[in-house]
C-alpha cells in the first residue's frame, strides 16, 4: 500500500464492506449445496422410508388412542386435526383402513423403494415377469429406479457433443486462424449470438418444427425423441464450446504460425499441425464444459425430449432426463415427502456433475496456459 | 480463400512460386471448416427466420398491449400484457441485487485482491462454478432455501397468527432473487472485464496526484468501466428474462387476473407462458399464430438486448487493444 497516507476510517469501513460482499459468490455457491443436499440428505444416508405402515388402528379405538398418535396416523397438522369433528375423524380412519387392507395385498408395499438397491438395481416388482428398471414415482408403490433418467441424460447428451463439438470445432479453427481480421469481428459476436436464443425458444423450435421436420426426412416412430432434443440441446452447447476452443486456439503464441508459414507450409498445415495440437487441453475444456452445459439444460429437453422414462439403447425413442423430470415433477410434490426428496436427489446429482466437468475444464486450462508459457 | 497466407517478407520471393502450386489437403481443410462456420450462422439465420416470419402477422398492437383472457388459447382475445409486464418486474427486481453485488465483486476482484491469494483463487473458482450450475438446479435452491427456509423463518416470526403463508410460497421477490443468483458470475465477468481494460496509468496517476484508493476507483475508475458494467448488466437481464427452469417453482404463475400487487405475488411469464402454450394447448394448429407471436416477443426482447451488449462489448474490447 502506499506509504505515508493514513486511512480514513470510513474508508477503511467501506474497503471491508467491498471486501464483504466480494465473498458472496462463495457464499451463494456453498448455499446452493447445502439446501439442495440437505433435502436430499436423509435418502442417500439410508434414513427415509417409502413402505407403508402396516400397522392400522381400529375406528373403535379412536377415543381411546391419544391425539399425538392419531394426528401422526392420519398425517394431519395439528391445526387440520383440531379443526375436524369426531364424525370426519371416524370417516378418514375407515378409509385409512381400506386403503391399508387393499395395499397390503400387494408384497411391494412393505418394500423401501427408497434404498440404493432399489435406486440403481433392477428388480422384480409384483406384476412383473422380469426384473426392471422402473422410475414412476407417482403410483401405488413409489418406484424411484434413477438409471432411466441417466440413460436419457447419457443419449441426450450424447447426440448433442456428437453434432456440436466437430460443427463448433472446425468453426473455431476457421474463426481463429484462418479468416481475415476483419471477417473475425463479426463471425465470433454472430456465432455468440446463438447464446443469445433462450432455451425455452430452442425447445419450442425443437417441438413445434424440427420434430415434424425431421420425422419426414428419417420416418421414426416416435415424433419427440432423443435425437431431436439432442441436436437442439447441440445449438445450445455450441456457443460454448465455440467461445472456449476459439480463445483456446487464439492464444496460441503468433510465432508459432509464422515459423510454420516460414518454413513453406500453408495456413491450414500450420492450424491443423502446429495450432490444434498446442491448443488441444483448451479443446478438452470446451468439450468437457459443453458436456456440463449439455446435461443441466432443462427446458429443451423437457419439450423435446418425449418424457417416457423407457430403457432403450434407441435414439429414436421418447426418453427422460434427469433435468426434465426435475421440471415435470417437482410441482406435484409435498415439502419434505421422499417424492420431493427423490428430486433433490436428482439435483444433487446435476450438481455434482457440473462440479466434476468445472473441475475437469480448469484442469485443463491451467494445462494450456503452462504449456504455452513454457514452450513460448 | 487461399490457401497462402501473406507470408513474411523476407519470403516473398519463395511465396511468389509457391502461390502456383495448390495444396489439395489445405485447400479442403479451408473448405471444410468454413462451410461449418456457415452451417452455424446458418442455422442461427433458420431459426430467427422461421420464428419472424410465422411470429410476425400475428403480433399486433392489440397482442402486445391487452390483458390475459381467462382462455388464454382464445386467438382472437389472447394478449400478452401481463406475461411482458411480470417478465419486466422480475427482471428489474433482480438488477437491483445482482448489479451492486456482482460489480462491487469484480471491483475487489480487480482493484484490491492480489491475484494470487487463497481468497481470490476461492472467489474466482466459485463464479465458474457458480456459472456452470445447471438453471434447474437454482430452482431447486429458490425453492430450498428462498422459499422453505427463509420464507419460512419470516412466517414463524412475523406472521405466526396467520393461517395462510406469506413469505413461505412461491412469489415474485423469491424468483428474482433466485435469478440474481443465478446471473452473478455474468455481471462479475463483464465489469471485471471492462475495468482491466482501463489503462493502469489513469489508476497510477490519480494516485499520484494524492487520491486515496478509494477515491480512485470512484472517480477515475468506475466511470471509466460503466459501458462494461452496462454490458454486465444487460447480459445478465437478457439472460434472465429468457429462463423459465429456476422460475417453474419459485414464482410463475399459470394464469392470474391482476397484477402481481407485492413481493409475495405470483406473477404470469413471457417465457413460461411460451411454454405453456406449445405443450399444453389444446389445439397446437389453431393457437399456432399466438404461440409464435408470444415467442417472438420474447426473442425480440432477450435477442435485442443481447445484441446491445455484443456491440458495447467488442467497443470495449477494441478499447483495450488500444490501453495496452
Amino acid at each position: 500500500m502506499l506509504r505515508g497516507q493514513r486511512k480514513r476510517p470510513l474508508e477503511w469501513l467501506v474497503e471491508r464492506a467491498i471486501y464483504g460482499i466480494s465473498l458472496s459468490a462463495i457464499l451463494g455457491v456453498f448455499l446452493i449445496f447445502i439446501f439442495v443436499a440437505r433435502e436430499a440428505l436423509p435418502i442417500v444416508l439410508g434414513q427415509a422410508t417409502s413402505a407403508s405402515t402396516t400397522t392400522t388402528i381400529p375406528v373403535e379405538a379412536l377415543d381411546t388412542t391419544s391425539a399425538d398418535v392419531l394426528k401422526k396416523y392420519l398425517g394431519l397438522s395439528a391445526q387440520q386435526f383440531d379443526s375436524l369433528d369426531r364424525e370426519a375423524k371416524v370417516e378418514l380412519m375407515t378409509l385409512k383402513l381400506q386403503t391399508a387392507k387393499g395395499a397390503s395385498k400387494d408384497k411391494d408395499t412393505a418394500v423401501n423403494t427408497l434404498r440404493w438397491r432399489y435406486l440403481l438395481l433392477p428388480y422384480q416388482w409384483s406384476g412383473y415377469e422380469k426384473p426392471e428398471l422402473i422410475w414412476q414415482p407417482v403410483s401405488s408403490i413409489h418406484k424411484y429406479n434413477i438409471v432411466p433418467l441417466l440413460i436419457g441424460t447419457l443419449k441426450a447428451t450424447l447426440v448433442a457433443l456428437l453434432f456440436a463439438v466437430p460443427l463448433s470445432l472446425l468453426a473455431a479453427i476457421y474463426v481463429s486462424q484462418l479468416s481475415s481480421p476483419r471477417a473475425k469481428e463479426w463471425l465470433k459476436p454472430g456465432i455468440e449470438l446463438l447464446a443469445g436464443i433462450p432455451s425455452v425458444v430452442l425447445g419450442f423450435f425443437a417441438l413445434l418444427i424440427m420434430a415434424s421436420f425431421f420425422q419426414s426426412v428419417f420416418g421414426y416412430e416416435s415424433r419427440l425423441n432423443a435425437f431431436v432434443a439432442g441436436i437442439a440441446l447441440g445449438f445450445a452447447i455450441i456457443p460454448v464450446t465455440f467461445s472456449i476452443a476459439e480463445d483456446a486456439l487464439t492464444s496460441v503464441p503468433r510465432s508459432y504460425v509464422q515459423g510454420a508459414l516460414a518454413l513453406g507450409s500453408t495456413r491450414w498445415q500450420a492450424a491443423w499441425k502446429i495450432v490444434l495440437p498446442a491448443a488441444i487441453p483448451g479443446v478438452f475444456a470446451a468439450v468437457v464444459l459443453g458436456c456440463g452445459r449439455a446435461i443441466g439444460e432443462t427446458m429443451v429437453v423437457l419439450m423435446a425430449s418425449g418424457n417416457a422414462s423407457i430403457v432403450s439403447g434407441s435414439l429414436f425413442d421418447s426418453t427422460r432426463t434427469i433435468t426434465a423430470t426435475i421440471a415435470a415433477e417437482l410441482a406435484e410434490t409435498v415439502f419434505g415427502e421422499h417424492h420431493y426428496r427423490m428430486l433433490f436427489l436428482l439435483g444433487a446429482i446435476l450438481f455434482a456433475l457440473t462440479f466434476l466437468s468445472n473441475w475437469l475444464a480448469e484442469i485443463f486450462i491451467r494445462r494450456l496456459k503452462r504449456q504455452l508459457e513454457g514452450k513460448a | 480463400m487461399s490457401t497462402l497466407s501473406s507470408a513474411p517478407n523476407e519470403a516473398a520471393s519463395t511465396a511468389s512460386f509457391q502461390k502456383k502450386r495448390v495444396d489439395i489437403p489445405s485447400a479442403i481443410g479451408a473448405g471444410v471448416t468454413l462451410s461449418a462456420t456457415i452451417l452455424i450462422l446458418l442455422i442461427l439465420g433458420v431459426i430467427l427466420g422461421n420464428i419472424l416470419w410465422n411470429g410476425l402477422p400475428g403480433l399486433s398492437f392489440r397482442f402486445v398491449f391487452s390483458g390475459a383472457n381467462r382462455d388464454m388459447f382464445d386467438v382472437e382475445k389472447a394478449g400478452i400484457l401481463p406475461m411482458v409486464v411480470g417478465t419486466a418486474s422480475r427482471v428489474i427486481l433482480m438488477s437491483l441485487f445482482v448489479i451492486p453485488v456482482g460489480v462491487i465483486t469484480a471491483i475487489y476482484l480487480s482493484e484490491y485482491a492480489k491475484p494470487t491469494s487463497a481468497t481470490t483463487r476461492f472467489i474466482r473458482s466459485a463464479v465458474n462454478n457458480l456459472a456452470g450450475v445447471p438453471s434447474i438446479v437454482f430452482g431447486l435452491f429458490g425453492m430450498g432455501f428462498f422459499i422453505h427456509f427463509a420464507g419460512g423463518s419470516l412466517d414463524r416470526f412475523f406472521h405466526s397468527d396467520s393461517a395462510e403463508p406469506v413469505w413461505n410460497k412461491p412469489g415474485i421477490l423469491w424468483a428474482s432473487l433466485t435469478l440474481a443468483v443465478m446471473t452473478l458470475p455474468l455481471v462479475i465477468v463483464a465489469t471485471e472485464e471492462s475495468l482491466k481494460a482501463i489503462a493502469p496509468g489513469l489508476r497510477e496517476a490519480s494516485l499520484a496526484l494524492g487520491a486515496t484508493k478509494l477515491e480512485t476507483v470512484q472517480k477515475v475508475v468506475l466511470p471509466q468501466a460503466l459501458p462494461g458494467i452496462m454490458t454486465g448488466g444487460i447480459l445478465a437481464v437478457s439472460r434472465a428474462g429468457g429462463e423459465v427452469a429456476p422460475i417453474l417453482f419459485t414464482g410463475a404463475a399459470y394464469y392470474m387476473a391482476h397484477y402481481p400487487q407485492s413481493l409475495t405475488d405470483q406473477f404470469m411469464d413471457l417465457g413460461y407462458h411460451a411454454f405453456v402454450l406449445s405443450t399444453q394447448s389444446p389445439n397446437v394448429d389453431q393457437t399456432r399464430p399466438i404461440l409464435f407471436a408470444t415467442v417472438l416477443t420474447l426473442l425480440l426482447l432477450t435477442f435485442t438486448l443481447n445484441l446491445v451488449a455484443i456491440v458495447i462489448r467488442a467497443r470495449i474490447r477494441r478499447g483495450m487493444r488500444a490501453a495496452h
